[in-house]
């Protein structure tokens, strides 16, 4: 966590460095572009500092949003024995669910859809998914709202929700090589995996991923965010990690329930979407029409709910108070 | 470690009771956030039946053995893993003392390093799934047509306490790999709930060395596969002798005093922090 906050206090602290604290205040303004209101009005009082400079909004939008994806990226560039004890870890866990849904589908050849070699890919990349679109408990932002510490989060020009994103999006662009890779090396030399026959599978894949990516960001904003009403949110960040993980078909592939219960799981829910969309595109378990569907309903539940991260954080700004002095 | 004597340590109760009241007292303060953290933590055990239930929904028999006798394997599985999570799990938590340097603080008060740094932690929220975890065990023993007698019913009431031994040993001596690996991370899951998950199904679907490894190289075949065979009067297709069953007890004394040992050196090696 110190790390976190060491980077992004680097990228800021180097403007600050070079230009004094009145020139970073007015680059950081210029770079945050068009977010910049979205950090004044707690409580309607306004505290807009002028803009200093229109030009090229986008742009400084988009290089701040490099530079903190950078960050996310080298943060766990740095945490390489966990990375390590991790991969360990997954791919013990691959061969076991692999062994036992291999059992299940042994008795008919296939299961729900899925041949041998579709559920040891399903196992295996699985596995390094779990890491990349990240399901485990996540309590960066909770334990700033508890200690305070997140008043130096609005401090800042960026918006809480995108600078949490970028930074994510940078931890996910690390787990895509160094976690996604080594399972799925592990799974090829000892299971038969499955062969993507769609020229666009793969494509679909990649912009699936990012999707679930941006999805399970969102609902961890979210359950952390009840921390700025409930102080502790070690619970709802629980019961997100055992929904996610559960409905999101990491215990069992969610098409071995009932066809009703899988499709209302998947339309009414936001869980199928971070796992169970890129894992059966990558399969190709559905003809391509579906295939390509799944993705655009995990694209709408991805923008649902950085709608609802962005009015959620509005609202909490409107009832946090600092402690401290 | 200074020789304290049996009296002493009977002394330090107090203190040790203070100190998992003080536990109990900070989990009921944030009450919203610990009642959905209760709740949450039963589900981790109702999701483990239920994947058995759905996997043994698509599929009539796993590996020659049905749905109750797969409800009893996991059923002993998770209760004794319940129980050693309840008691000891938190004892994961050991990496953050040693990668922080407050496990100095732990080592200069005049107590015992282990049960203090259990109690510093005592996952209150854990205590509900003890008891679904025994409802499924109870429901299995119920479902399955077991031909009581002593011996049985020994081996019934036995098998779980084994169990939450055994699992209680792995999960201290995975937490020990902090003091040598700093940023182990994630790596004692593999066998703690690795372990648990590996137990929880009929050992024959893993195929050779793995099954080797996990189930008797480590010894998780002995937390429910064979004590579940013994219950149920069955052969074990993969050729052990009928009292096999009867062995957790024996395989959880040895995961114990290893996981003692392997404590006791690891406390040595530790050197604090040095940023």
């Amino acid at each position: 966590m110190a790390t976190l906050r060491h980077d992004v206090f680097h990228l800021f602290g180097k403007c600050g460095a070079a230009e004094g604290v009145a020139g970073m205040v007015t680059r950081l303004y210029k770079t945050s572009g068009a977010l910049r209101k979205e950090i004044n009005g707690v409580d309607g009082s306004n505290a807009s500092v002028p803009v200093i400079s229109h030009g090229r909004p986008f742009r400084d939008t988009l290089a701040t949003f490099g530079a903190l994806w950078g960050s996310g990226f080298r943060r766990f560039m740095t945490y390489r024995q966990a990375t390590i004890a991790g991969t360990f870890t997954n791919i013990v866990f691959g061969f076991l669910r692999c062994y036992v849904l291999l059992a299940v589908s042994k008795q008919s050849g296939q299961v729900a859809g899925y041949s041998g070699d579709k559920i040891a890919t399903y196992v295996w990349i699985g596995q390094g998914l779990l890491n990349v679109v990240y399901l485990w408990s996540w309590t960066e932002l909770s334990d700033r709202i508890r200690t305070g510490e997140v008043v130096s989060d609005l401090l800042r020009p960026v918006h809480p929700l995108v600078s949490y994103l970028a930074a994510d999006l940078g931890r996910a662009g690390h787990a895509a090589i160094f976690r996604l890779l080594p399972p799925l090396a592990a799974g090829a030399i000892f299971f038969d995996l499955y062969e993507p026959q769609r020229w666009f599978t793969i494509p679909l894949f990649v912009v699936s991923v990012l999707f679930a990516t941006v999805s399970s960001l969102a609902l961890r904003f979210l359950v952390n965010a009840t921390a700025y009403w409930l102080h502790d949110a070690r619970g709802p960040v629980a019961l997100l990690m055992f929904a996610g993980t559960m409905l999101g078909g990491v215990y069992f592939p969610l098409r071995f329930l009932p066809e009703w219960l899988t499709v209302t799981l998947w339309v009414a829910t936001p869980f199928p979407s971070l796992m169970q969309t890129p894992l059966d595109v990558l399969v190709e378990l559905d003809p391509a029409p579906v295939q390509g569907g799944l993705v655009v309903l995990q694209a709408g539940w991805a923008v649902v709910l950085l709608t609802i991260s962005g009015y959620v954080q509005r609202r909490a700004e409107r009832r946090l108070v600092a402690q401290g002095g | 470690m200074p020789s304290v004597v049996w009296w002493r340590k009977v002394g330090n109760l107090p203190a040790y009771r203070a100190l998992a009241a003080g536990q109990v007292r900070s989990a009921l303060s944030y009450r919203a956030s610990f009642v959905v953290d209760l709740v949450t933590s039963v589900m981790a055990t109702v999701f483990d039946v239920l994947t058995v239930l759905v996997l043994f929904g698509v599929t009539r028999t796993i590996a020659g053995f049905t749905l109750p006798e797969g409800v009893l394997i996991v059923g002993l599985a998770s209760c004794g893993f319940a129980w050693a999570d309840f008691a000891v799990g938190n004892v994961e938590r050991l990496k953050t003392y040693v990668r922080t340097g407050a496990f100095d603080a732990v080592l200069v008060r005049p107590l015992a390093a282990l049960p203090q740094l259990l109690l510093m932690d005592l996952p209150v929220r854990k205590a509900l799934r003890v008891v679904v975890a025994g409802g499924v065990l109870l429901a299995a023993l119920l479902v399955n047509d077991i031909a009581w007698n002593p011996q049985r019913v020994l081996l019934a009431v036995l098998t779980p306490f084994a169990g939450a031994a055994f699992y209680g040993a792995i999960f201290v001596l995975s937490a020990t790999l902090a003091f040598w690996w700093v940023d182990s991370g994630e790596m004692g899951s593999a066998f703690t709930y690795g372990g648990r998950d590996f137990a929880s199904y009929p050992i024959p679907i893993y195929p050779g060395w793995f099954r080797g490894v996990f189930a008797y190289g480590m010894g998780f075949g002995f937390v429910a596969y064979q004590p579940a065979l013994a219950l149920l009067g069955r052969p074990d297709p993969l050729g052990l002798p009928s009292w096999a069953g009867y062995c957790s007890p024996l395989v959880a004394l040895v995961a114990v005093v290893i996981a003692a040992a392997v404590w006791r050196v690891g406390v040595r090696h530790y050197r604090s922090t040095g940023s």
